[in-house]
């Protein structure tokens, strides 16, 4: 081929379709590493509240911010293993609580150690998420439907064993309230159950990234029968997610426990939703495929200091309820922006 | 996609399983007393209560039941699925219209449930509010509740008294911040009043100037959080307010559960019990234990399952000689009675301590 100057009309249509505008540039980088925006939200967001009241910075205060977190930070994890699938798990919060309750329950009424009452409550749970898996796998409902259904089972079964009844710690072996133990650290209060939620984000980054079921987590994700035809169990990789998810909640319940010193049937009101809103700010799509569970972590944590911040900021609850629901939109936006790009 | 005939089985075998499970939760849930086709004599009742998961309501419920035993009335029981949901308060309404109920007793989650009781009382069923005055007060027959402006009153003036005349520092944790309801609103500002601080608008929580006097001295108001009245809420709750001012030394709550969680905030941060006056309302046997145990150093109790017992009496007395419950005096409600329960009493303001409390107690523990 002769290489000439591209005079032809042909050859500047190309040239001008090829290029890479700044945007382009922006949302080429957003699409490789989606934990951005989230990160760079934390950091105005942190920067703005601390300005507005300087209490906000104080070490206490962050680790505060945390604290509060870490109960649906770790139901987070589970809800963005399921998200990633192209799923969505409803029954999230309902299967937290009642597992808390089994596991206070058996400890309390039945009086059997704390390590075997946490092992039936992690029993339950994984029983609960594999429920969830199969009606999605076997019956083949579609998640939203399947969780829906189970997340009523779940608080009715949950009343029905509890009666209604709140176990408190006084009545609980130390064990099952060791999640709320500080680790003094100066100022700066690190209790056990964010280390938890920390390992267990540290943990999980490591099987999705590196492990041979986190790549096939991913490739069920984004297309499910792509994968399939590549050889993926895809039903086995789903009902695994499902009891993977089960299992994290149970390690939510045991905080919870913790945080509360109490378990309490009541409790619990807005995780099921808090949760998926924690996923979607972090920049994991709703669409399955793609998403780091970093990104979780900083949309749990964007969460808890927005409530934090602007409680500090003396501003009404409510427009607490308004910027998080701003948030959300924002980030799905963004999401649907980044998911145009041309590679 | 096509079904295939294993998938379908799998489908019909789950259908069964879930149908034959819910027949059976509702069959052990609801409680409704045997033998439906009773003779048009048997008295029916429903109790519609707010939700299944707060103790109060489960010891109305139970209240209720003991009542229908003795007096012969045939009780059917109903219950939102959270504090909030109209919708399932309203189908129970709709059923008990269908059923030929003589009477509802109900505790409103909100406004849309008063039109529902306007058709049942069109058809004839004698309705009684429970523990909470509707807006308006004639959208059923008459209330038999607890004065919760009272109760709130009785932990304002106990405090106020109790300070001697030191700053009061307070943290107000209420039961929500995205609407507004009558025991809120009424509890919040009734113990503002009780500690005499100045309130811009009664049926308006978080209005009041944030500093000021209050009948023993100065008074500075850290804010108030809501905690959804249960224990996690209550925690967060208690540990943003620290987080604005950590002085705080007066801690009002909505209830004994928030009560509680604010008790683990105020733990984990160190402050002993002597420098924070926790109080509430509600008088549950849990909350009566907290009081003797040094958790909640006040409280107000109130008597859940003697509303539900009057009220199935008063149906019953209706319906066989037609004598009509009456208001207290000077209120727009049947007053069920509020009592302060505490073990540090102070002059000037009547109390019961917690042995008598637990007598008096409902819900278990």
């Amino acid at each position: 081929m002769t290489q000439e100057a591209p005079t032809s009309t042909l050859d500047l249509a190309a040239e001008f379709l090829d290029r890479r505008t700044p945007v382009d540039r922006v949302r080429g980088i957003l699409h490789r590493y989606p934990a951005i925006s989230p990160a760079v939200v934390l950091v105005i967001a942190v920067i703005v509240f601390g300005t507005i009241n300087p209490r906000f910075f104080a070490a206490a205060n962050l680790s505060l911010v945390l604290d509060q977190v870490s109960v649906v930070g770790t139901v987070a994890i589970a809800q963005t293993l399921i998200i990633l699938t192209a799923g969505i798990d409803l029954s999230v919060g309902a299967l937290m609580i009642g597992t808390s309750m089994v596991m206070a329950q058996t400890a309390a009424n039945n009086g059997l150690p704390a390590p075997l009452a946490l092992l039936i409550g992690l029993v339950a749970a994984l029983a609960a998420g594999a429920l969830n898996g199969l009606l999605v796998t076997r019956v083949k409902l579609p998640p939203f439907i399947a969780t829906l259904g189970t997340f009523n089972i779940f608080i009715a079964l949950t009343l029905l064993y509890s009666g209604g009844q709140t176990v408190r710690k006084a009545d609980m072996p130390e064990l099952l309230t060791w999640t709320a133990t500080a680790l003094p650290i100066g100022d700066v209060r690190l209790t056990v159950g964010v280390v938890i939620m920390l390992a267990l984000y540290a943990l999980v980054a490591y099987i999705l990234g590196r492990t041979a079921w986190g790549r096939h987590v991913y490739a069920v994700g984004d297309d499910e029968d792509a994968a399939r035809l590549a050889g993926i169990s895809t039903k086995k990789v789903l009902l695994s997610v499902y009891i993977a998810a089960g299992a994290i909640l149970a390690v939510a319940a045991w905080i919870q426990i913790g945080r509360s010193g109490a378990a309490s049937p009541n409790a619990g009101a807005d995780l099921n939703l808090d949760s998926i809103t924690a996923v979607v700010i972090g920049g994991t799509s709703l669409f399955g495929g793609r998403g780091l569970i970093w990104g979780t972590l900083l949309g749990a944590i964007i969460v808890g200091v927005f409530r934090n911040g602007l409680f500090l900021a003396g501003v009404d609850g409510l427009y607490q309820t308004l910027a998080i629901g701003i948030l959300v939109i924002v980030a799905v936006a963004i999401d649907q922006w980044i998911r145009k790009v041309r590679k | 996609m096509k079904l295939t005939t294993r998938t379908s089985r799998t489908l019909m075998a789950t259908f069964a399983a879930s149908a034959g499970l819910a027949i059976a939760l509702t069959g052990c849930s609801t409680g409704a007393t045997p033998g439906g086709d009773t003779a048009d004599d048997t008295i029916g009742v429903s109790l519609i209560v707010k939700t299944n998961s707060n103790p109060f309501f489960v010891a109305m419920q139970e209240g209720a039941k003991a009542a229908a035993e003795e007096d012969g009335v045939s009780l059917t029981l109903a219950a939102g699925k959270e504090d909030g949901d109209e919708d399932t308060q309203i189908q129970a309404i709709e059923a008990a219209i269908s059923k030929g109920d003589k009477g509802i007793l109900i505790t409103p989650n909100g406004p849309a449930v008063l039109d529902a009781i306007e058709k049942a009382r069109d058809a004839g069923i004698y309705v009684i509010a429970l523990d909470t005055v509707p807006d308006p007060a004639d959208a059923v027959d008459i209330t038999f509740a607890t004065d919760n402006y009272l109760a709130g009153e009785y932990i304002g003036e106990w405090t106020a008294a109790k300070l001697d005349g030191a700053d009061a520092v307070i943290g107000l944790i209420d039961l929500f911040d995205d609407k507004s309801v009558s025991v809120d609103y009424n509890r919040d500002q009734g113990f503002l009043a009780g500690m005499g601080i100045d309130l811009a608008d009664e049926q308006v929580n978080g209005d009041e100037e944030s500093t000021g006097s209050y009948s023993g001295g100065t008074y500075e108001i850290v804010g108030n959080e809501a905690s959804q009245g249960a224990e996690d809420g209550g925690r967060t709750a208690m540990e943003n307010l620290l987080a604005k001012n950590p002085d705080i030394n007066v801690v009002y709550t909505i209830n004994e559960p928030a009560a509680y969680g604010a008790y683990q905030a105020l733990e984990a941060a160190g402050k002993s019990d002597d420098d924070v006056l926790i109080v509430s309302i509600d008088g549950g046997c849990a909350g009566v234990g907290q009081v003797e145990e040094g958790i909640i150093d006040a409280t107000s109790q109130q008597y859940p399952v003697k509303m539900a017992e009057l009220g199935v009496q008063a149906i019953a007395e209706l319906v066989n000689d037609g004598t009509k419950p009456e208001t207290t005096d000077g209120l727009d409600f049947f007053n069920t009675g509020v009592a302060l329960v505490t073990d540090q009493p102070v002059d000037g303001v009547e109390s019961i301590d917690t042995a008598e409390a637990a007598d008096l107690c409902w819900g278990g523990e």
